[in-house]
C-alpha cells in the first residue's frame, strides 16, 4: 500500500504506488513558488526571533537587536504628544480663566482638550451631552442654573476641590438637615413645607396649607440657606426652589422625600487626577455649554 | 529516505502516535511556560500590593459569579488611547492575587482595572441599580437585587483560607479574624482597628476604605462588590513607580 513511487513515462506523473481498485493516487510536486514562499517564512521566523525579544535565557529573554519594547513606545507616544501640546498648554495654565476666550487658538485648544476630559471623566454621572439627570441628583451643566456658582472661577474651584467628599480638605460642604428623621419637624409639617416650596416654584399648590409652611419655612431655618424669596445661596450649594430645575424632582412626592431624608450629592476633587491645564480645559468646557456666567 | 520512513511505524501504531504527540506537546509547552515563571523580567516586584480584604474577596466572587468579565475586561493595554483614557498600563504583578485573573478579553463596557475611587459609593448604587438611569446609552443589565441580599460571612473564613491555600499571602491571622474583618469594612461607626493593623497602611502601604458602601444598614452583596470595584487599580502608587523598559 505505501510502496516507493513508481517513475512513469516522461512528462506524465509519478504516483505514489497506491493503488485501490486500479485507481492511482497521483504525487504531484508542489508548486515551486508555494515551496519558496515556506522556505522564505522559516528564514523570517528566525530573523524575527533574532530581531524582537524572544529567546528565555537565565534571568532574562534576549532584547533583540531592534531593542522593541510595548512599554518604551506607549511612553515615547504619550511623551510626544506632550511634546506637540506642551506650550499651547503652558499658555493655558499662564493665561487667566476668563481671558482664554479671547485668543482663538487657546479656546478652540481648550474646547477640545476639555470635550476629551469631559466625556472620560465626567460623562459618567453628568451624562455625555452635560445635561446630567435630574431626580438622580446629577446636575444639569446646560441651564444657567448653578449650584455653587456658573463663572469661570466658580466652576474651576468646583472641579478642582469637588464637592462634599472626605478627601480634599478644601471641597465645598454643605449639609441639608434631614428634618423629617432628626425630629425637627413631624409628618405633617413636613407636608407643609414641601407645599410652600411648590407655591415658592410657581407650582399647584393649596394656598392655605402652604401659609403654615411659609412660616416653618422661616421658623425651622429654611430660609437660611435657601433665603427668605426660596432662590437659594450659591456660598452654600443651596438649590434656588423657585424656578422649574430640581436635583431630585419637583413633585409633592420628591420634595417631602427630601426635606425629611434630605439629600445632596458627593463630587469627587479631580486635582487628584486631572492636571491643572485638564482641569482648566474642562472647566472652559463646561462654561462654554450654555450656562456659563 | 531513511528517517522518515519510519513514519509507516508511528502511523500504523495508534499508542506510539499518542505517546510520541504527548511529548512533542510537552516540550513545546515547558519551552513556552517555564520561562516565564523564573526570568526577571517578567515577574516584576512592585509597591502596595496587598491581599483583597475578606470584604472585596467576596465582592470579588460576586464579581465572577455574576460574570462581569464578559463584558468587562481588567486589563489596561499599554497603548495610548487606553493609557489616556483609563489610566497607567496594567502591571501584571496588579494581578497576583486574583485567581482566577480578570483580564477578560470583551469589552461591551468600559475597562474596570483602575475603576477604583473613580466614582462615589452612591454613584455605584445608582448604577448597578438601574445602569440606563445614569448612563442612558449602557446595555449593563439592573442588578438592582445585590441590594436585597443579605451576606453574613458564613462562608468568608472558608474562602480567604482557600486563597491562602492558592498562594495568597493571608497570615494565620487574617483567616481568623476574616469574619470579624469582613463585618467591620462596612461598618465605619463599629471597630476596625483590626482590620486596619491586619490590611491597612502600615501594613502594605495602602489604606483600606472603611464605609457603609451601600448605604443601607443590612452587610448586603451590593456593599462587597462596591468595596471590590473601589479598590480595583488602586493599590500601587504610579506617582512612586518607575516602569523598566524591557517588560
Amino acid at each position: 500500500m505505501c510502496a516507493k513511487p513508481v517513475k512513469k513515462e516522461p512528462r506524465q506523473v509519478e504516483t505514489t504506488g497506491h493503488q485501490w481498485d486500479g485507481i492511482e493516487e497521483l504525487n504531484n510536486p508542489l508548486p515551486r513558488w508555494w515551496v519558496w514562499v515556506f522556505y522564505a517564512t522559516i528564514v523570517w521566523g528566525i530573523g524575527y526571533t533574532v530581531a524582537y525579544p524572544a529567546w528565555p535565557l537565565l534571568t532574562e529573554a534576549t532584547p533583540g537587536l531592534l531593542g522593541a519594547s510595548t512599554r518604551a513606545d506607549v511612553a515615547a507616544e504619550i511623551a510626544a504628544v506632550d511634546a506637540a501640546n506642551a506650550d499651547i498648554k503652558a499658555k493655558l495654565v499662564a493665561t487667566d480663566l476668563n481671558a482664554i476666550q479671547a485668543d482663538a487658538d487657546l479656546a478652540a485648544f481648550a474646547e477640545r482638550a476639555g470635550a476629551a476630559v469631559f466625556r472620560t471623566n465626567c460623562a459618567t454621572c453628568h451624562g455625555s451631552g452635560a445635561a446630567g439627570f435630574e431626580g438622580k441628583g446629577y446636575p444639569n451643566l446646560l441651564d444657567d442654573d448653578w449650584l455653587w456658582g456658573g463663572t469661570m472661577e466658580d466652576i474651576h474651584l468646583t472641579i478642582t476641590h469637588g464637592i462634599r467628599n472626605t478627601t480634599d480638605p478644601d471641597a465645598r460642604y454643605s449639609q441639608m438637615p434631614a428634618f423629617g428623621t432628626d425630629g425637627t419637624l413631624d409628618e405633617v409639617q413636613v407636608a407643609q413645607v414641601a407645599e410652600h416650596v411648590l407655591a415658592l416654584s410657581g407650582q399647584e399648590h393649596d394656598a392655605t396649607v402652604a401659609a403654615a409652611g411659609a412660616t416653618l419655612f422661616v421658623d425651622t431655618g429654611c430660609n437660611g440657606c435657601h433665603m427668605d424669596d426660596g432662590t437659594g445661596d450659591r456660598m452654600l450649594g443651596a438649590p434656588n426652589l423657585t424656578d422649574a430645575i430640581w436635583l431630585y424632582g419637583g413633585s409633592r412626592e420628591a420634595i417631602i422625600q427630601t426635606v425629611t431624608f434630605a439629600r445632596f450629592g458627593v463630587m469627587p476633587d479631580w486635582s487628584k487626577r486631572l492636571t491643572e491645564d485638564e482641569i482648566r480645559a474642562v472647566a472652559f468646557y463646561v462654561h462654554g455649554r450654555g450656562g456659563g456666567e | 529516505m531513511g528517517i522518515l520512513d519510519k513514519h509507516k511505524l508511528i502511523e500504523r501504531n495508534a499508542t506510539l502516535l499518542m505517546v510520541l504527540s504527548l511529548l512533542v506537546v510537552t516540550i513545546g509547552g515547558i519551552v513556552q511556560i517555564t520561562p516565564l515563571f523564573y526570568l526577571e523580567n517578567t515577574i516584576e516586584k512592585v509597591d502596595g500590593m496587598r491581599p483583597y480584604t475578606p470584604l472585596e474577596l467576596a465582592g470579588r466572587e460576586i464579581f465572577v459569579r455574576e460574570g462581569c468579565y464578559g463584558c468587562h475586561s481588567q486589563m489596561i493595554r499599554p497603548m495610548r488611547d487606553e493609557v489616556e483614557r483609563y489610566g497607567h498600563y496594567s502591571l501584571a504583578a496588579e494581578s497576583m492575587y486574583d485567581h482566577p485573573f480578570q483580564w477578560g478579553s470583551k469589552r461591551t463596557g468600559p475597562d474596570l482595572a483602575r475603576v477604583g475611587g473613580r466614582y462615589s459609593d452612591e454613584w455605584h448604587v445608582d448604577h448597578f441599580t438601574y445602569a440606563k438611569g445614569v448612563v442612558p446609552e449602557s446595555v449593563m443589565p439592573p442588578y438592582g437585587f445585590l441590594a436585597d441580599r443579605v451576606i453574613d460571612g458564613h462562608y468568608i473564613q472558608d474562602l480567604v483560607s482557600t486563597h491562602q491555600m492558592v498562594g495568597v499571602p493571608y497570615s494565620d491571622e487574617m483567616v481568623e479574624s476574616a469574619l470579624a474583618d469582613f463585618t467591620a469594612q462596612a461598618d465605619p461607626n463599629g471597630d476596625y482597628a483590626g482590620l486596619e493593623e491586619r490590611y491597612g497602611e502600615d501594613a502594605f502601604g495602602t489604606p483600606v476604605n472603611v464605609r457603609n458602601f451601600d448605604g443601607q444598614p443590612a452587610l448586603t452583596e451590593m456593599d462587597a462588590l462596591i468595596a471590590f470595584m473601589q479598590v480595583l487599580g488602586t493599590m500601587v502608587d504610579f506617582s512612586t513607580f518607575t516602569p523598566v523598559a524591557n517588560r
